[in-house]
């Protein structure tokens, strides 16, 4: 069907006044959103700011307290994802819904019903793929796949239900610069088609190169719909925070001292089949300044965060010498012990355990914390260092120490990035600081890295996010194929050159990688 | 249509601590309805297998000799299955501790030896059952077998051990052929608490096996690295836990607990080694460690309840030509609606109809 934006027919659906109650809490205060049909709609807001909990009700995850949902003018009750589906909706969640032993094309073949099977799903997977430019092997298994291409499956699957509307939670975070412009022609073709799309997004620029409508949310409330392409980034931030975003404080003088980190001709066979080995990777890091290290995804990051942290040994002690100590074949605790601290990519499952209260999850990095003496826990000491980390990194929480999933991405990623930065480690590495994160809590994140290094520590910050690190990196590589490209200042830095060296190609020209 | 169980947002306490009571009310219902129809009646059913044990003082005694064993496996189950490591061997762990605890028994028999053999006995019994638990956990680790399989297979290995030894070089010359050893000496029996009573002092090492258990899983960095592993692996190897350590330790503590059972149970109160030292308490003992929901106070609550059962199981066959069948049928009923009410109280059931339903 072939639909025009401004066509007088009803909207393709019509939330009215949508409220969801949990205890104290209004995630959602009467919301009026509508979407029309082959229209691109922006959903903008903070973590925290009742985002996930409208998607879930528009795909009946979760029922609302009060309001209506009108599909084509028809009021509807949606009560499970399965009559979603029915109904024409389809969505792609964040946190990937994927049995990691099963391949793609089972994966898929599981989640879609009856006249799907694992046949005719691998003959329309490869034409899917070539039509949208999201490749991907069907007799992959799960676990052997990065973020980037989970994604896809989740993408692909609903592409193969031939939704009416398409809901996309933070659909970039997970992918590289190019990976994003294949998905923004995939959706610009999908909505000429006429299939309606709801992006969710903390980065206005997609939102602005995507959307011609966006509605606002702000602390559950509508705070406004407007025309993304119309307003500036900072006047769109700002109705999302509620006041003007500042610009990270990056002006004071960058005064590297002594040698933190040292990494000698580091290499690490891959981890699973399809992993990435590490070549020969150098790098040096002092104190007092932010080392950056971009890479498009599954380039030997995950590894390199691994092998930094010591949840992979090294083969030799010196590959990895940390505050003066050759510590490549010893284990995350003894770094953690030389004042060396780690925040792993996810959130949820590594960095924190879901079910555990986050009083608990600071023991997780008990080795360097004062949570237990002699083998025995200090529950209190456990307390209330969760209790300073949420005061002190502006964590927002349903109770007082409630369960690690209790928490929004961003406000869990505070907390994880706070628990290690909270005892001025003078080694700081972290993995995707702001994967996911609205865009309050990612300046927060941000400034506290750069605050950092500014009293003295070493801060090496992996990450995807190119503009993140033009904003907090004193000096950058990037990450090909398990090779890091030489460090350079940033100001040495274009995003041409990175470009070049995210694709390998500066490499194939020659220069040799000297630190 | 169809059910579906969502989350409950707030789980309410007073809910979670009436759960087993009404699983146990539950479950007397339904094994109730199952006397019902097989001809008999519910209540006086019901009187042989809950009343009368508890109002015997003989039965109570025994109702502590049944726990025993099964409190201890239990609590040593419940370090794995926090870990979410599956340990289903207990009762091979629990027989080759008893046997090599017996093998000491057997070869100071006879001679003077003193008051050290009972305590060397329970220490081979731990040694025994905790080596015996650290094969599974080895081919896990190493190997990265399935450890419900080996530790279950193991079990047959033990039984099949202890068989060949009581009906061979074990068997006592002077038995008129039965498959059983000879009568451990007094300094290898562990005595009983009272003078002619029936529990011996094995009851204490339960006792205190729960205590510490407590102290270790609520209160130390080891019990918070099982949780932390069962919950979260990937969230323990960043915490520095690691996880083959941890593997070979908890099995060790379970093997080692489950041995301990093994020859006090022997040593205790059967005094000598025969083909069969126990009714499944190996493997009753899972059925308690989860009844007891992996707590140790509620595992040792669980112990007497499902001892309970054996004794009443047994007076019911007797007085009521029940058959022994319907106490495991009783316990996995038990199981079950303990099992149900938990996940009750923390989603609650909703019903789905299809989209052209309504």
């Amino acid at each position: 069907m072939k639909a025009d934006v401004s066509s007088s027919g009803p909207p393709l659906v019509e939330l009215k006044g949508i409220s969801k109650r949990y205890g104290d809490l209004l995630a959602n205060d009467g919301i009026d959103l509508s979407i029309e049909p082959g229209e691109i709609h922006a959903l903008l807001g903070e973590n925290g700011a009742g985002k996930s909990t409208l998607v879930k009700i528009l795909y009946g995850v979760i029922e609302p307290s009060a309001g209506e949902i009108r599909w084509e003018g028809r009021p509807v009750a949606i009560g499970s994802p399965v009559e979603a589906r029915a109904l024409g909706l389809g969505m792609v969640f964040q946190h990937f819904s994927l049995f990691d032993e099963l391949t793609v094309a089972e994966n898929i073949a599981v989640a879609l019903s009856g006249e799907w099977n694992l046949a005719t799903v691998r003959g329309k997977l490869g034409e899917i793929s070539r039509t949208y430019g999201l490749a991907l092997d069907a007799d992959r298994a799960v676990w052997t796949l990065s973020a980037g291409e989970r994604q896809r499956i989740e993408i692909v699957r609903c592409l193969l239900q031939n939704p009416r509307l398409l809901i996309l939670d933070e659909p970039t975070s997970v992918l590289t610069p190019q990976e994003a412009e294949h998905l923004f022609a995939t959706l610009d073709k999908l909505s000429a088609d006429g299939c309606s799309i709801l992006y969710i997004s903390h980065k206005l620029e997609e939102v602005r190169r995507l959307c011609r409508r966006a509605t606002i949310l702000r602390a559950g409330r509508v705070v406004g719909t407007i025309d993304p392409r119309a307003s500036t980034a900072r006047e769109i931030a700002a109705l999302m925070v509620g006041s003007e975003v500042g610009e990270i404080r990056t002006d004071a003088p960058h005064v590297p001292h002594g040698e933190i980190l040292r990494v000698d001709h580091l290499d690490m066979p891959p981890a699973g089949l399809h992993g990435q080995a590490l070549k020969d990777v150098n790098l040096v890091v002092r104190a007092g300044e932010v080392v950056g290290i971009a890479g498009v995804a599954g380039n030997g990051q995950s590894e390199l965060f691994a092998a930094l942290s010591g949840e992979r040994l090294a083969e030799r002690a010196d590959a990895i010498t940390i505050a003066g100590r050759a510590c490549g074949t010893t284990g995350i605790d003894a770094r953690r012990r030389l004042a060396a601290a780690f925040v792993p990519e996810e959130r949820l499952g590594h960095a924190a355990a879901p079910t555990h209260r986050l009083s608990e999850n600071t023991l997780i990095s008990h080795a360097a914390t004062e949570v237990s003496r002699s083998g025995f826990i200090l529950l209190s000491a456990a307390k209330r260092l969760a209790r300073t980390i949420i005061k002190s990194f502006d964590v927002r929480t349903p109770e007082g120490d409630p369960q690690a999933r209790k928490l929004s991405g961003g406000n869990l990623q505070k907390f994880v990035i706070g628990r290690e930065i909270i005892r001025k480690p003078k080694l700081l590495v972290v993995d995707q600081p702001t994967w996911g994160v609205d865009a309050g809590a990612a300046r927060l994140i941000r400034q506290a890295l750069v605050d950092l290094a500014r009293d003295g520590s070493a801060v090496v910050v992996v990450s995807q996010d190119l503009d993140e690190l033009f904003e907090v990196a004193d000096q950058m590589a990037v990450i090909h194929q398990g090779s890091l490209s030489p460090l350079k200042p940033i100001g040495e830095w274009t995003k041409e050159a990175v470009g070049l060296e995210m694709l390998g190609v500066a490499q194939a020209q020659g220069g040799a990688h000297a630190v | 249509m169809r059910f579906e169980l969502t989350p409950r947002t707030t789980v309410s306490p007073v809910a979670r601590a009436l759960a087993p009571v009404a699983a146990f009310i539950v479950s007397f219902l339904i094994a109730g309805f199952v006397i019902w129809l097989m001809g008999r009646s519910p209540i006086a059913a019901f009187d042989v297998y809950v009343l009368q044990p508890l109002s015997d003082p003989w039965s109570l005694q025994e109702l502590l000799v049944k726990a025993t064993p099964l409190a201890l496996i239990a609590i040593g189950l419940s370090y794995c299955f926090r870990a979410s490591l599956w340990n289903i061997g207990a009762e091979g762990q629990y027989v080759m501790g008893a046997i090599l605890g017996s093998w000491l028994a057997l070869k100071t028999h006879g001679t003077e030896a003193g008051f050290w053999v009972l305590p060397l006995m329970l220490v081979l019994g731990i040694v025994g059952g905790a080596l015996y638990g650290l094969v599974p956990a080895f081919l896990k680790t190493r190997f990265g077998v399935n450890e419900i399989l080996t530790s279950l297979m193991l079990v047959y290995v033990a039984q099949l051990t202890l068989d060949y030894l009581v009906r061979g070089p074990w068997r006592d010359p002077k038995g008129f052929n039965f498959p059983q050893s000879v009568t451990f000496d007094p300094s290898a029996t562990l005595p009983p608490i009272l003078e002619s009573g029936r529990v011996h002092y094995g009851v204490f090492f339960a006792v205190i096996a729960v205590l510490v258990t407590a102290v270790i899983l609520g209160r130390t960095l080891f019990g918070y690295r099982l949780k932390l592993t069962g919950d979260a692996p990937r969230a323990a190897r960043f915490a520095g836990f690691n996880s083959r350590a941890t593997t070979m330790a908890v099995f060790a503590i379970s093997g080692g607990l489950a041995g301990l059972a093994g020859i006090s149970e022997v040593s205790g109160q059967i005094g000598q080694l025969q083909p069969s030292i126990s009714p499944g308490y190996g493997f009753t003992a899972i059925t308690v460690a989860f009844l007891g929901r992996l707590n140790p106070l509620g595992i040792l609550v669980a112990a007497l309840v499902v001892a309970l059962t054996f004794i009443g199981g047994e007076s019911a066959q007797i007085l009521l030509r029940l058959p022994l069948d319907l106490t495991q049928a009783f316990q996995g009923i038990l199981l079950l609606c303990v099992l149900a009410a938990d996940a009750l109280v923390s989603y609650r059931i909703r019903l789905v109809t299809r989209g052209g339903g309504k």
